[in-house]
C-alpha cells in the first residue's frame, strides 16, 4: 500500500515538474533580488521588514495559486482524460489510495517549491541583515504555517476536483481561500448579529478554513515571536480539517461512476 | 474454476440535465467464461460491450446483479493483481515515456522491484515497441498508443486479460501481430476476453463468442456451433435459359456465364427451385450448400432484434457497411 501511494504521489510530482510548474521560481528570484536591491537604498531596518513581508507573502501566494490550479484537476482531469481507467480498473489500487496519493504528490510538489524559495529567501535575509541568528527562528515558524496553508488548500481543491469541473472548482477554491483569509473578521461580524443570523454566521465562520490564523507574516516581520501554543493549535487544526475534507473527497469519489 | 462469472449484471445510465432519464447500457446479463478460453464479445456500436467491461472492472457500478472474476468478487483488491485491461482508445499520462509508464503500472500492480525492469522491457518488445521506449507518449501515433496499451495490460503477467477492441487503430501488420500475441497468451494458459467488431478476428481466435445487441445477449457458444445454427444458403447451377423467369420469381438474381446459369437461394426455397427447373425442362448441373460464416450468424442475430418492437436500424447498417 505504501509502495502504491508513493508511486502515485511521485507520478503526480513528476507531472507537475514536467509541466514546468517550477518555473515560478524564476519569477520569485527576480522579485526577491529586485526588492533587496531596491529597498536596500532606503534603510537597513525597513529593508528587512519589506523583504520579509514580500518574500513570505510571495512564497505563500505562489504556492496557493499552484495548489489551486493543479489541485482542481487532480481527479477531474484524470476522469476526463480517462487515464484513470488503466490505474483503477485492473490494478490493486483502492480509490482512497488514489486520492491520498494525488494529495501527497501535490503537497510534495508544493513543499519542494516552497523549500527552494525559502533557500533564496534566507539568502536574501542573510544578505540584508549580515547574519542569521536565534532572532530569525520566527521566520521558520511562518514558513511552517505557510506549508500548513498548502495542506488545507490542496485538500479543498482536491475535494472540488472529485465532483466539479475545473472552472467551478477554481472559483470555489479561490472564494473559500478569500473567505478563510477573513475568517477572524467573519467571527467578529457574527458577534454583532442577532438571532438566527448570528447563529448561522458563527457556524459559517467556523466552517471556512481559518487561513488568517496561519498567517503570521507581518508579526514575524516585526520580530515578534510566535507562541509555541499557536504552533500546536494550528498543526492540530490543519490535521483535523484536512482529514475531514479528504474523507469527504474519498466518500464522493468512491461512489462515482467513471464513465 | 470459471475466469469470469456474470450473474444478472445490469446497468442503466442516468442522463439528462436533471439526471432523470434512464438509458439502458446493459440488460441483465448472465455469462460464464472458463479459464484458459479465448472469448470474444461481439456486437454493433452501442451494444453494451464496453459497459460490460467497465462493470466487471468496477469503473461503473451495476444497477443490479453481481459477478466474480477468478473466483473472487469484482471489488476484491487482491484479484486485481491477476488481471490486465486495455480500455478502448487508451489514454495515458503523456508526459511519460513508455518505459516510465509501464514501470509505474508495474509498481501499482505490485511487481517486484527486481523483476520490474525485465518485465517492462519484455512487454514493450512483445508489442513491437522495444525501440520507442524513451520517446514521450505525446509524440506517439494512435496505433503506437494502442500497442503501449496492450503492453500495459500484460506487463504484470496477468492470468486474465480483458481487451476492449484490441485491433482498433492498428495497421494490417499490427493486427496480425496482436492476433499472434493473443494466440501466444492463450498458449501460455491465460484467459482472454475481448470485444471486437472484426468478425474475422473473432472467428480465427475465439474458442467461444457472445453476441450482444442493444444491451442484450443474443447468443453465445462455440463459433462452429453458432454458424451451423444459421439456415444456410444453397447455390443452384443449371443450363436452360427458359427457367430464369420462374426461378427469379422466388426472389433470387441469376448470374449467367455462357450457357451456365447460377443462383444463390435460401435452403428453404430449394424444393421450389428444383420444381421450377423440372417444369421448365432445364437441366440441373449441381446444388451446393454455401457455408455460413460468423458474419451470417452475427447479422441474423442483429436482424432478429431489428424485427423486434422498436426497430432502430442504424446500428445494424453500420455493421454491414
Ligand atoms: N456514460 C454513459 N452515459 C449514458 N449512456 C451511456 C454511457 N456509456 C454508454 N452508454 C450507453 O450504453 C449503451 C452501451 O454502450 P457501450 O459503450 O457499452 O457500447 P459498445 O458495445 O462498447 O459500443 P462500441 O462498439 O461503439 O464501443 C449505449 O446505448 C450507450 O449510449
Ligand atoms: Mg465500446
Amino acid at each position: 500500500m505504501i509502495g502504491r501511494l508513493w508511486a502515485i504521489a511521485f507520478n503526480t510530482f513528476r507531472e507537475a515538474v514536467r509541466d514546468r510548474v517550477l518555473y515560478n521560481l524564476i519569477l520569485f528570484a527576480l522579485l526577491i533580488v529586485g526588492a533587496s536591491v531596491l529597498f536596500g537604498q532606503i534603510s537597513l531596518d525597513i529593508n528587512r521588514i519589506v523583504l520579509i513581508n514580500l518574500g513570505l507573502t510571495a512564497i505563500s501566494l505562489f504556492g496557493i495559486i499552484i495548489a489551486i490550479f493543479i489541485g482542481i484537476g487532480l481527479v477531474s482531469k484524470e476522469i476526463e482524460k480517462k487515464t484513470l481507467y488503466t490505474v483503477l480498473a485492473a490494478r490493486p489500487v483502492r480509490r482512497w489510495e488514489f486520492i491520498a496519493g494525488k494529495f501527497l504528490g501535490l503537497v510534495m510538489t508544493l513543499m519542494v517549491n516552497a523549500g527552494l524559495m525559502s533557500v533564496g529567501f534566507f539568502a536574501a535575509v542573510l544578505y540584508v541583515s549580515h547574519g542569521l541568528g536565534r532572532a530569525d527562528w520566527p521566520l521558520v515558524t511562518a514558513i511552517y504555517f505557510i506549508l500548513l496553508q498548502f495542506v488545507l488548500i490542496t485538500a479543498l481543491a482536491l475535494l472540488f476536483s472529485t465532483f466539479s469541473t475545473p472552472i467551478f472548482s477554481s472559483i470555489f477554491a479561490f472564494a473559500i481561500f478569500a473567505l478563510g483569509t477573513f475568517a477572524e473578521d467573519l467571527r467578529g461580524f457574527a458577534q454583532m448579529a442577532h438571532g438566527v443570523t448570528r447563529w448561522a454566521m458563527t457556524f459559517a465562520s467556523y466552517l471556512v478554513p481559518n487561513f488568517a490564523a496561519l498567517n503570521v507574516i507581518s508579526q514575524v516581520a516585526h520580530d515578534t515571536p510566535v507562541e509555541p501554543r499557536l504552533v500546536l493549535l494550528n498543526t492540530a487544526y490543519v490535521v483535523v480539517y484536512a482529514t475531514a475534507v479528504l474523507t469527504a473527497a474519498v466518500w464522493i469519489f468512491g461512489r462515482r461512476n467513471l464513465k | 474454476m470459471a475466469a469470469i462469472e456474470i450473474l444478472g449484471l445490469e446497468k442503466s445510465y442516468t442522463t439528462g440535465f436533471f439526471r432523470n432519464k434512464l438509458k439502458t447500457g446493459l440488460k441483465p446479463l448472465t455469462l460464464t467464461v472458463e479459464e484458459g478460453e479465448v472469448f470474444g464479445c461481439l456486437g454493433p456500436n452501442g451494444a453494451g460491450k464496453t459497459t460490460t467491461l467497465k462493470l466487471l472492472l468496477g469503473l461503473v457500478f451495476p444497477t443490479a446483479g453481481t459477478a466474480r472474476i477468478l473466483g473472487r468478487p469484482i471489488d476484491d483488491i487482491e484479484m486485481k493483481r491477476w488481471i490486465g485491461f486495455l480500455p478502448e482508445q487508451p489514454y495515458f499520462y503523456d508526459h511519460l515515456t513508455p518505459l516510465e509508464l509501464l514501470d509505474y503500472y508495474a509498481r501499482l500492480s505490485g511487481v517486484d522491484a527486481r523483476e520490474r525492469k525485465a518485465k517492462v522491457a519484455r512487454a514493450l518488445a512483445r508489442v513491437g515497441m522495444g525501440e520507442h521506449g524513451r520517446t514521450q507518449l505525446r509524440k506517439f501515433s494512435k496505433g503506437m498508443l494502442q500497442r503501449v496499451g496492450i503492453a500495459q495490460a500484460i506487463v504484470h503477467d496477468p492470468r486474465l486479460v480483458l481487451l476492449d477492441e484490441p485491433m482498433s487503430g492498428l495497421d494490417p501488420v499490427g493486427r496480425r501481430e496482436v492476433r499472434d500475441l493473443v494466440q501466444e497468451l492463450h498458449d501460455e494458459g491465460k484467459t482472454i476476453f475481448f470485444s471486437t467488431h472484426i468478425l474475422g478476428d473473432a472467428e480465427t481466435l475465439c474458442d467461444r463468442v457472445a453476441v450482444l445487441n442493444k444491451g442484450e445477449l443474443r447468443g453465445v457458444g462455440i463459433v462452429d456451433d453458432l454458424v451451423r445454427e444459421v439456415k444456410g444458403d444453397v447455390e443452384v447451377v443449371w443450363t436452360g435459359a427458359q427457367a430464369v423467369g420462374p426461378i427469379e420469381a422466388l426472389g433470387a438474381r441469376t448470374k449467367i456465364t455462357g450457357d451456365v446459369l447460377r443462383v444463390v437461394l435460401p435452403e428453404a426455397k430449394l424444393d421450389q427451385a428444383l420444381d421450377a427447373l423440372r417444369q421448365n425442362g432445364a437441366r440441373l448441373t449441381s446444388v451446393t450448400p454455401v457455408r455460413a460464416t460468423l458474419e451470417d450468424y452475427f447479422l441474423s442475430k442483429i436482424d432478429d432484434a431489428k424485427d423486434g418492437a422498436s426497430a432502430d436500424g442504424a446500428h445494424a447498417t453500420e455493421v454491414r457497411a
